[in-house]
Parts: structure tokens; sequence; C-alpha cells
């Protein structure tokens, strides 16, 4: 089996991370819990950075490592970069809490 | 497991027998300097500190600079001071003397001794001294039970939590389970992962107070009213790959391995238990080394994905490459390569495994990249404002 191209951590995890950089328009296979997915990747992935592996919707949790790491800030479809640009974090944000107030 | 080390009087034991240079404020930093550099086998530190500080900051300073005289990797001490300082020579030198009777301390007051040059000749007469009775002592056999670990990972990125921080976490549960103590530390960088840290803690007030300390650094963060991202995750950290501060947490939190959490510590406060060790540190780089080393801490296991330099004066530091790109490209500073998990040629144990036994070939002398490049990086944390 040559070397996978995105691993996810835990089964309930909606993101794999990029283990070399994806060209945009390549199928990839990633292993979920022993279940091999195949997704399209429709953007660039750079090394390291994250693909979405299912539909999350705006405000859904990003799940990685099987825990929450942010929330989706608009609709993110599979074979997506999922990075800064459409992930929020939802600790430590201080201008959050001020726009609340 | 066996390391060679040195057994100090008192029972302590030293991965390595520094003569330390160390001046209790900025204005003595270049006779520090002057008295190490005319020194062979010394160590110095410089830093901005010890003078128009608030109470609890020169306490903090103060307990720093104690925690590296009486370090057990550090034999003999040169305490320099300008005369006029808050945080006072006199009193760091007559506290490592009394933790430590056993140690050579000495002395120097820039204003006492009448000015640089004369400080710089008495400091480095004492100094001279220290070395050749440093020079006398041989390692012997010691078990690795009695090994204090340092854990940290500095400029990662999304591979650090799938290969170097699983792999120092295993690491450090092969320590503890031989008996000895590792450090989880680096506050900001356990927001979102607190519960799984705090699950592992061995009665209700450890896992209290890992919350509490925990939300109090996520509370000063708030409180500014802005993103962190940007500052942590750093830009180069978001570059990287990671989008937030949970995720880096996740990945950080590996590094603790898996074993239950004994007892949360305060910055640089004094390591006295065996096992999982939370201490209370900013996430930089620098101040968090800096804060382990003063708690007492052997030796140090530095993750790192985007590649660093760093190293204590007094802690060998092993820099460990979450990724194999990166570590191509930076032999000169990283000793270990993890990124061989990534790549799917070696698991998380077998590689945990060879970081145990590269801690122990440095804890028995062999030298880091960080220590052979003379990285002798210190900073202290800071709580309030300057005077």
């Amino acid at each position: 089996m040559s070397k996978p191209k995105a691993l996810v951590m835990k089964p309930i995890d909606n993101v794999a991370t990029a283990t070399q950089e994806i060209a945009a328009g390549t199928d990839i296979v990633v292993s979920v819990d022993g279940k091999m997915i195949n997704i399209h990747v429709t953007e660039k992935i750079p090394f390291g950075h994250k693909v979405a592996i299912r539909d999350i919707a705006a405000g859904e949790k990003i799940i990685k490592y099987g825990e929450a790491i942010g929330a989706a800030t608009v609709d993110i479809r599979p074979g997506q970069h999922t990075h800064v640009h459409n992930l929020g974090g939802l600790r430590g944000r201080g201008d959050l809490e001020k726009e609340n107030k | 497991m066996e390391f060679m080390g040195y057994r100090r009087p008192d029972g302590s034991v030293g991965i390595r027998n520094h003569v330390l240079v160390i001046p209790t404020v900025v204005c003595a930093n270049q006779v520090a300097r002057g008295i190490s550099q005319n020194v062979k086998g010394t160590v110095w530190v410089e830093h901005q500190h010890g003078c128009s500080q608030l109470a609890p900051d020169a306490a903090q300073t103060a307990r720093v600079f104690i925690g590296h005289g009486t370090n057990p990797n550090v034999f003999g001490v040169v305490v320099v001071g300008l005369g006029c300082e808050v945080v006072r020579a006199q009193d760091v030198a007559a506290e490592i003397k009394k933790q430590c009777p056993y140690k050579p301390v000495h002395c120097v007051i820039i204003q006492d001794a009448g000015g640089s040059y004369k400080a710089i000749t008495e400091g480095a007469i004492e100094a001279h001294k220290m070395v050749e009775q440093a020079s006398l002592l041989s390692r012997e056999p010691i078990d690795i039970s009695e090994l204090i670990l340092g854990t940290e990972c500095g400029g990662s990125d999304a591979c650090s939590g799938l290969s170097a921080n699983p792999a120092l976490g295993e690491a450090s549960d092969l320590l503890i389970d031989a008996g000895g103590t590792s450090i989880l530390s680096e506050t900001p960088e356990l927001i979102g992962a607190e519960h799984i840290i705090a699950r592992r803690a061995i009665n209700e007030d450890v896992a209290n107070r890992c919350y509490a300390t925990i939300k109090a650094f996520e509370d000063s963060a708030n409180a500014i009213g802005v993103d962190m991202r940007g500052g942590n995750p750093t830009p180069g950290n978001i570059e990287g790959g990671l989008s937030s501060i949970e995720e880096k947490s996740l990945g950080c939190v590996y590094k603790g391995g898996t074993r239950p959490l004994v007892d949360v510590i305060g910055y640089a406060e004094k390591i006295t238990k065996k096992g999982l060790i939370y201490m209370d540190t900013p996430g930089n780089d620098i101040e968090q080394l800096t804060g382990m080393a003063a708690g007492g801490c052997h030796i140090c296991v530095f993750t790192t994905g985007r590649g660093t330099p760093t190293g204590s004066a007094i802690v060998p530091t092993i820099k460990v490459a979450s990724n194999t790109a990166m570590y191509n490209k930076m032999k000169d500073n990283i000793d270990i390569n993890a990124g061989t998990i990534v790549d799917g040629e070696e698991t998380i144990q077998q590689v945990g495994r060879r970081i145990l036994e590269e801690m122990v070939r440095v804890a028995s002398g062999k030298l880091t990249k960080a220590e052979i490049l003379g990285h002798n990086d210190f900073g202290i944390q800071r709580i309030g404002p300057t005077l």
C-alpha cells in the first residue's frame, strides 16, 4: 500500500490532514475506522492542512482528534480546504465576547 | 535503565556540571557575559528583568534565578548584581546557598567591586576556581527513575499532533512507568483540551486546579477583547495548517502522554513529586523552557513542526521534528526525526522508544545540537507592568 495522502485521526472526524501537498482535482482515499473512503479534492491542500471529508454545514463543529477544533463559518463540501477562511475557533476569542456585549 | 550522571552531596542528580553566571538585573548582563567569556567551562544567561518590578513579578523573577542556581545540572554559581536593583543579588545568592549548602556560590556587586572591569575580574577568579573543582567530578550510573523530563512543543504544525507529540507522550509514559517524572506545560496550548488532561487527574482537587489554571489564562486573553489567533496559533503555526487554539491544544496535549496527572504547580515552582506534573507556563518557548529549568528539570524534549534552534544554558534540549521535509532542511538544529510516523515508516511507539534512548544518551553526556550551537536562551514570564 502506498503512503496515504491524508490521515483521519478518529472515526467521528469530519476533516483529514494532508501528509503531502494534494493538487486540486486529485481523488484520494482516506481510512476511517478501517473503511476506505474516496474523496475528490476540489482545492489545493498544502502539506499539513485539512481537507473536509464530509458535508459540514455553517455553524457545525469541525472535528479532528475526535474533538471540536472550531466551527464552520460557511457550508463546507467534502474535498474542500478547511482552514482559517472557513473555520472559526471558539476559544480564546475576546473579539467574539466583545461583539456579544 | 541507567544513565551516567553526577550524584550531588544532597542526593540529587545532575546530568551536566555547569558553572552558571547569572545577573539578577538587566544592568548586570554585560558583566555576567564578560565573566563567562573569560572562563572556559562556564555558561551565562541574560534578560531584561530584576528592577522596577511590582512584588509578584520581583518574586517570580527571583524564583527563576534561584531555581536555575539550585538546578542539579549546576555545579556552582556566580551571581552578579548592580547594587541598587529590586531583585538583590545578595538575597538570590544566599537563598541558593541555603537550599544547596554544598554548592560554591559567589556574589559580585558591580557598585561595590568598583566598576565593571573589577567586577568581571572578581567574578572570573571565582568562576575559575569553580570550573577547576567541577572538572574533578566523575559520572556514575544512576537509574532513570531519578530523571525529570520537561516536555515542550514550539513552532508546531499540523503534523506535530500526529507524530512528534504522541511520540514524546510515549517517551514520557515510558519514563513515568520506570518511576521518573515528566512536566507538561504551556497553559494557553491546553485551551480546548483541558477535559482530556483533567480527567487523568489523581483526584478532584488536581482536576479543579487544572480547569481553574487554564480558565484564568483564557480569561486574561479574552479580557483584551481580541482574537487569540495570530498570537497563538502563530502565523507560522497557521501557515503549517493549524486553524485555531483548540486544534493546537489538542495536538499539544499528546506530548503529556497518558499517565495520571499528579499535581498542578505554578511557574518556575520546584518539582517535588514523581509522575506527570502540569506546570502553569506561557506557550512562549523561551519563557516555558526557563520556567521548567527553574523548577529543576534535567532534560527537555522539544517537538517542532516548523523548526527551532532554542536551548537552555543549563538544561540539554533535544529537538524532535514532526515531519521529514523540515528535518532534512533543519539538520543543524534537529536531533530526532519523528516524521517517519507520518511517512508510514515507523510507529509512534518505535519513535517514543528512540526518544527515550536519546534522552539516556544525552543524560550521560552526549551534547544536543542546541548545546553545540551554544543556545543559552532565557526568558522570564512577566506578570504586571514595568514601573
